[in-house]
């Protein structure tokens, strides 16, 4: 296994692609339609594509770029209540448009394959993994059973996961999220597929499960030379994956190049600016005048399991302190235990040198008053049948008691202030942006009138040139009102651009805490040094170097 | 809008391409669309209400007008004959659809009252309470309906009061189960979460954070408990501890005439009486029927084939 690997790393990481006369898949002109509101609208507008054997295509573009419709077009697919409405797919000389869907079945699960974002809504939670990855070859006469088993196996151990003889045999709920996506990884591999079609497979992992996940799926797609169209609005990632680059906008193509090519001179402006997002940062500023204070935490769910041990936490006023660490560490619990949604075990939790009382409703309407929340998932934070203007206004009546005119008049005043107009007043949640929507939560923290606000995970779910709007909107309403922030994530670049000060937390445990240009230069404790390692960068060669560095798999 | 770099604003932002509609034009909209059954379950919902609403102004005669030839056949006089002490059927039938279909919608919104906030309270508190409320529900879910009404019936006596009350708890139980069901997958949301966490009341959370997010499977279900609460009434009319005379009831009414079915072989229409009320139970059921099936559809997310 070692040998196999040493043989991946060693290899160039962006072998150019190999000239080849025909494409194996050749878009044109494609044009694609959706149903919404009584009329078909475009979503795709005329987009060319062609992929040659072996080749690895990076999709970008925010959300709602059509970069999924495109990836399943590519594979002759359209969703319900979607419909080609023009142009050609054409994959190794046959027209998947013209070719009845019965062909298409055919080609689906065996030529083509498909790993989605969701590993684990994609997954029968009712069926060994094993009799999963295996299915579709099996099915088409591919391979026997014993065969495509072995193979699975062999699959398993060349995608780094654990027990790769016996881990078939578990049902979906029995493995991590990672793993889940590596198997979803083998799965599409097993019939040995032409084409795979990656739709943001790393998207919902953290950092340090997805340089896993990009290390083995990267191995394997160069070792069977299978083509790839990898779908992602993450660019540091697809500088990663890619051969070359194609980027989306509005259903539209704004420019492709060569991985390298596109990282060093993009042409379009809207480009320039997908790259330049990254470049946010904040100066660190020290300060002893502490508004909440966490000290001792000990927290359990119900009786047995204990997730929090010993957490001390200061968060200075008008500051921001991020808490990092990757999922199942203990951030979002601890967010829980300073609400009082789950009472701490040990320890207390103290606001303005005030003991805050454990549990939630002990609390008063004041204390609640002076510490919010915005959470990571804006759609089902806001109730979809309240409209924008009775989101924000409710703690306006709720904590001011404000009414009729006077409320309007403060509602408007705070959609301002997050950039947004009176016109979204009487707008409902799903009629909204993904960072319209993260937008309108910090309204609704900041009607409070709050000094502290915890944010779980804000941005996490929104691509980056709009994460990057949020950010900038949280910084200058810091400045303006002095209101603290205990941030959670696992995005480090985040943390770079907001904090003043880091906690890295690590199974409950803070592993480190401190001021942020301490914790991220080194030398680093070994988590950290993990983490920070983790995160992707705009350096096509980042990954192949991480590799190289990080040897045989931590397993 | 103090930053406006690289062109971009929170506000151009796209969202999903929709237009604003007030929820008469999206009624409007979705009414234009509806299958013919719907429509046909519409227009006879209409009707029955239409005639429940204006029943003294329809029927040719009062509610208990006794005229002096009981069992009469069909005639100018009489269109629908009358019955064994000699009132008018037709009337009957006019305030039967009265006084059948508003016990039923009162003994509906009743029994959804109380399922609709046991189930919200179960679902929001999920602790002992809940194990209480429902371990109860599913003791009275565990003896047959019918039966137990009938015994309960005959203990506190057949008023409209007692079948209203007895009638509205033995469905609530359905209710409360529909209820809580649905509205335990509600509770967990974050927007539930935040509005505890702003320190909203309990009243707060179930009325206006979960309820409206629960309503399309509690509309179709009241269309459905509607027709259950209904035919119960109707078969507790008929055992004769339903609605007591001389209220006129279509469950008495085809225990009263049912006689005549004998006659049928001397005299058609006379034989076909005792089955009208029968008949104007039916209809009203499957009108009701259809309009939840075509509701269900609609809101089940279910795309149409374009």
């Amino acid at each position: 296994m070692n040998t196999e690997l040493s043989e991946v790393t060693g290899s160039e990481a962006n072998p150019a692609p190999k000239p080849q006369d025909t494409p194996l898949l050749e878009i044109r002109g494609l044009k694609i339609e959706g149903f919404a509101d009584e009329k078909w609208n475009p979503i795709i507008k005329g987009v060319d594509l062609t992929l040659h054997k072996g080749e690895v295509l990076g999709l970008i573009g925010e959300s709602g770029a059509g970069k999924s419709t495109l990836g399943l077009a590519a594979m002759g697919f359209a969703r319900a209540g979607v419909r080609f409405a023009g142009g050609s797919v054409t994959f190794d000389g046959m027209d998947l448009l013209k070719m009845p869907e019965r062909k298409r079945r055919k080609l689906w699960g065996t030529r083509m394959t498909y790993v989605a974002q969701s590993a684990a809504a994609s997954f029968n939670p009712a069926h060994r993994l094993i009799e999963q990855t295996v299915a579709a070859a099996v099915r088409e006469g591919l391979k026997s059973e014993s065969e495509a088993i072995a193979d699975a196996k062999d699959l398993y151990a060349q995608l780094q996961l654990p027990d790769p003889e016996h881990i078939g045999s578990r049902y979906p709920h029995q493995v991590s999220g990672g793993q889940l996506q590596r198997v979803m990884t083998a799965m599409a591999m097993s019939p040995r597929p032409d084409l795979i079609v990656f739709d943001e497979p790393t998207t919902a992992l953290d950092v340090t499960t997805q340089v896993e996940v990009l290390m083995s799926m990267r191995k394997i797609v160069e070792e069977f030379d299978t083509a790839a169209i990898y779908i992602t609005h993450d660019l540091a990632v697809v500088a990663q994956m890619a051969d070359r680059i194609k980027v989306l906008r509005y259903g539209e193509e704004v420019e492709e190049a060569e991985t390298r090519e596109m990282l060093a001179h993009p042409k379009q402006d809207y480009t320039k600016s997908l790259w330049s997002v990254r470049s946010l940062r904040k100066e660190a500023d020290p300060s002893e005048d502490v508004v909440l204070r966490a000290e001792g935490i000990d927290a359990a769910y119900g009786n047995k399991v204990q997730v929090l041990h010993d957490v001390s936490i200061d968060l200075p006023r008008g500051r921001t302190v991020a808490i990092v660490g990757e999922s199942g560490s203990g951030k979002s619990t601890m967010a829980k235990v300073i609400t009082g949604l789950l009472p701490p075990v040990r320890g207390e939790i103290s606001f303005e040198g005030e003991t805050l009382p454990p549990k939630l409703k002990d609390r008063s309407k004041e204390q609640l008053r002076r510490i919010q929340m915005i959470y990571q998932m804006a759609d089902t934070a806001m109730n979809p049948r309240q409209t924008v203007g009775e989101i924000i206004g409710r703690p306006l009546t709720f904590y001011h008691g404000l009414k009729g005119k006077a409320l309007e008049k403060r509602v408007v005043e705070l959609l301002e202030q997050i950039e947004l107009d009176e016109g979204f007043y009487d707008r409902l949640p799903g009629e909204l942006s993904g960072g319209q929507k993260q937008r309108i939560c910090i309204a609704r923290a900041l009607a409070a009138d709050p000094d502290v606000i915890l944010c779980d995970e804000v941005t996490s779910a929104l691509d980056q040139i709009v994460q990057e709007g949020i950010l900038k909107l949280l910084m200058r309403l810091q400045k303006e009102k002095g209101i603290a922030y205990l941030f959670i994530t696992h995005d480090i670049a985040t943390v770079e651009a907001i904090a003043d000060e880091i906690v890295v937390m690590y199974q409950g445990r803070v592993v480190e805490q401190g001021l942020k240009d301490r914790i991220l230069s080194p030398p680093h404790p070994d988590y950290t040094e993990l983490l920070l390692s983790s995160v992707p960068e705009m350096d096509p060669d980042w990954l192949t170097h991480l590799m190289e560095e990080r040897g045989p798999h931590p397993s | 809008m103090t930053d406006q770099t690289e062109g971009y604003s929170a506000a151009a932002e796209v969202g999903q391409f929709r237009t604003r509609r007030t929820w008469r034009q999206r009624a409007w909209i979705e009414l234009k669309k509806a299958p013919p059954t719907a429509i046909f379950g519409l227009i006879v919902i209409a009707g029955y209400i239409f005639v429940a609403l204006f029943a003294p102004l329809l029927a040719p005669y009062g509610e208990a007008e006794v005229f002096p030839q009981s069992y009469a056949p069909w005639s100018a006089e009489h269109p629908l004959g009358t019955d064994q002490i000699g009132r008018d059927i037709l009337t009957r039938l006019i305030y039967g659809a009265r006084n059948t279909i508003g016990l039923a919608f009162l003994t509906t919104l009743l029994a959804f009252f109380i399922g609709v906030s046991l189930g919200l309270i179960a679902a929001i508190n999920r602790s002992w309470l809940d194990q209480v409320i429902s371990r109860g529900v599913d003791v009275l879910m565990a003896i047959p309906s019918l039966i137990f009404a009938l015994m309960l019936l005959s203990i506190f006596g057949s008023s409209a009061l007692s079948l209203i009350l007895i009638i509205a708890v033995l469905d609530s139980t359905r209710v409360f189960r529909l209820t809580r069901s649905v509205a335990v997958g509600v509770a967990v949301m974050d927007y539930v979460e935040a509005a505890t966490l702003r320190g909203e009341g309990l009243g707060w959370v179930m009325r206006r954070e979960i309820l409206p997010n629960i309503m399309p499977p509690l509309v179709a279900e009241f269309g459905l408990r509607f027709c259950f609460v209904f035919l119960t009434i109707a078969a507790l009319s008929f055992l004769g501890v339903g609605i007591q005379p001389p209220t006129a009831d279509w469950g008495t009414m085809v225990r009263e005439t049912a006689n005549l079915i004998q006659f049928a072989r001397f005299d058609l229409k006379a034989g076909l009486t005792p089955l009208l009320p029968a008949a104007a139970i039916a209809l009203l059921t499957v009108a009701v029927n259809f309009v939840v099936d075509w509701f269900l559809h609609k809101t089940s997310g279910l795309r149409d084939e374009h």
